[in-house]
């Protein structure tokens, strides 16, 4: 059975005289090297270059705000819920009068956390918010020193605010093009 | 008062071209390991090292500062003067081999003639040989010393190869020395701007050399004592810090003079290739640096070529290396010798 054209038979017959001195084919190999010796180079120089990520990628959650830079999250949990890693906790707390400018809902999270030493980037967050309020971004890789710096807190998680810092809520939302 | 006919001149003059050499020979070593890497990225469609300076140009002098600092560590149970006189041989003998090579025409200081070699020994090539071969105890004695397994089997490998390939090497050599009829590296170059170079007259010989250069060296398709995946790192398993440092560029260094020794041997030494230098009237100090620059771009070619083989040809089996080195090339080496031998009769005749 065959599941690609690609496959080659493996060839046993025994070698030829020209074969077993090895010499025409060590020339013929290294022709071959000599050719890639002067090929483009397939590395992407990370930290200057970045590869393009396909629109659907899983990286570092971010937590959304509307477009007046109201937080969307109204701490109900579905989330955590939804979590096959358990990483998510949250506290909930009620918008007193005056932060309306501040959160979208009467109800919001006070704390949010993710640990990410436990977030398997499966997007199952993402799916159970019925509020829009929490997306998988082009983020990756994040570094620490220590166990306590993988856990992020709210601040760590909240987008830009959309009016103060334009830039970077395009950014955050993957709206600009995320290439090199 | 003069001893032995030696004035204090000829002691300064040899004393600063060995400084020079041994200097050269560390120089060209710790760039051909960057050199290794380079071209072994390209060969991978990589870039190789390109972060420490310019292009990666500093990355050898960082290799060797972690070298440096890293823990020494000598085994409890190893032989410690042996463990130490391991590494120290080898590259010893790394750089012994350089004594006897022309490395250009002479020059002329003052009224004296200063050949630019630092012992222009009669039995030159001999000597070469001589000191190639202690270049296993080296090996032998690092592998052993470590009382590991592992260390003294690739030892014992490392042994048998370079003296299974000792034979064609030197096979393949007499049959130059029946051309030059000389042992003297100075005069087998010199025979060759009168005549040609020697690769016009023996082919053969030269790829058998060069086979077995390579066996020398250590180098893949022939690097059996350091096969890692068979034997861990080899030899040098229990090494560390500025020992495993030395065994690494002794390996380097021997690239460097086999280079050398090959371009001295086949290809003219420092001969520039169909042109008659010595017509241009131009100062023979210059004549010597030319000289030199051309014999270091032909080594430099063979270094190349080294790292080339290494990153085309993968390792071969230990039964086959033993029967590619005594039924292989031993016979056609003799072949070689042989049909020379009669040539040059039927010649003189």
């Amino acid at each position: 059975m065959q599941l690609t054209q690609r496959a080659k038979q493996v060839d046993r017959r025994p070698m030829t005289w020209l074969e077993s001195i090895y010499l025409w084919n060590i020339a013929k190999g290294m022709m071959i090297t000599l050719r890639h010796l002067f090929m483009k180079k397939k590395t992407v120089q990370y930290p200057e270059e970045k590869r393009t990520f396909s629109k659907v990628f899983r990286g570092l959650q971010i937590l959304n705000r509307d477009e007046q830079g109201r937080e969307n999250c109204t701490a109900c949990g579905l989330c955590a819920v939804a979590c096959p890693a358990e990483a998510i906790s949250m506290e909930a707390a009620e918008r007193q009068p005056g932060e309306e400018h501040l959160y979208r809902e009467e109800k919001y999270a006070a704390k949010y956390e993710i640990n990410m030493l436990r977030c398997i980037f499966c997007g199952y967050c993402e799916e159970a918010c019925p509020k829009d309020a929490i997306y998988l971004s082009q983020t990756f890789a994040p570094s620490n020193y220590g166990r306590d710096g993988f856990i992020y807190k709210k601040q760590d998680l909240l987008i830009p605010h959309p009016i103060e810092d334009p830039a970077g809520f395009a950014k955050a939302r993957g709206e600009k093009s995320v290439t090199n | 008062m003069f001893l032995l006919a030696i004035d204090w001149f000829l002691i300064i003059e040899k004393l600063v071209l060995v400084a020079f050499i041994v200097t050269l020979s560390m120089i060209v070593a710790m760039y051909a390991t960057y050199g290794e890497r380079k071209i072994a990225g390209w060969m991978q469609d990589r870039h190789g090292p390109n972060r420490a300076g310019p292009f990666g140009l500093l990355q050898p002098l960082a290799d060797g500062g972690k070298l440096f600092f890293k823990e020494e560590i000598i085994p409890s149970v190893s032989n410690k003067f042996l463990f130490i006189l391991g590494p120290a041989l080898a590259m010893v003998t790394a750089l012994l081999t350089s004594a006897v090579i022309p490395w250009g025409p002479s020059l002329t200081i003052g009224d004296r003639l200063v050949p630019v070699q630092i012992a222009d020994i009669n039995i030159g090539i001999l000597y070469v040989f001589g000191v190639v071969s202690l270049g296993v105890y080296g090996i032998m004695i690092g592998g052993w010393a470590s009382n590991n397994k592992f260390s003294l089997l690739a030892a014992i490998r490392g042994a048998s190869q370079m003296v299974s390939y000792e034979l064609p090497m030197g096979l393949a050599l007499i049959a130059v020395l029946m051309l030059s009829g000389d042992l003297q590296m100075s005069k087998i170059v010199a025979g060759q701007l009168e005549n040609g170079w020697n690769i016009v007259y023996q082919p053969i010989g030269f790829l058998i050399f060069f086979v077995c250069a390579l066996a020398e060296c250590n180098r893949t398709p022939f690097d059996l004592a350091e096969a890692e995946n068979e034997l861990n790192m080899g030899y040098h398993q229990e090494y560390s810090s500025m020992k495993l440092g030395f065994y690494l560029f002794a390996e380097y260094i021997n690239m460097f003079i086999s280079g050398v020794v090959m371009a001295t041997l086949y290809f003219g030494g420092y001969d520039i290739p169909f042109v008659n230098e010595a017509s241009w009237g131009i100062a023979d100090y210059w004549l010597s640096i030319i000289g030199f620059v051309v014999l270091l771009s032909k080594a430099f070619f063979f270094i190349f070529m080294f790292m080339w083989v290494r990153w085309t040809v993968p390792r071969f089996r230990y039964d086959q290396l033993m029967k590619l080195g005594w039924k292989s090339l031993i016979p056609l080496a003799l072949v070689n010798m042989l049909v020379t031998a009669a040539v040059i009769l039927w010649l003189k005749k």
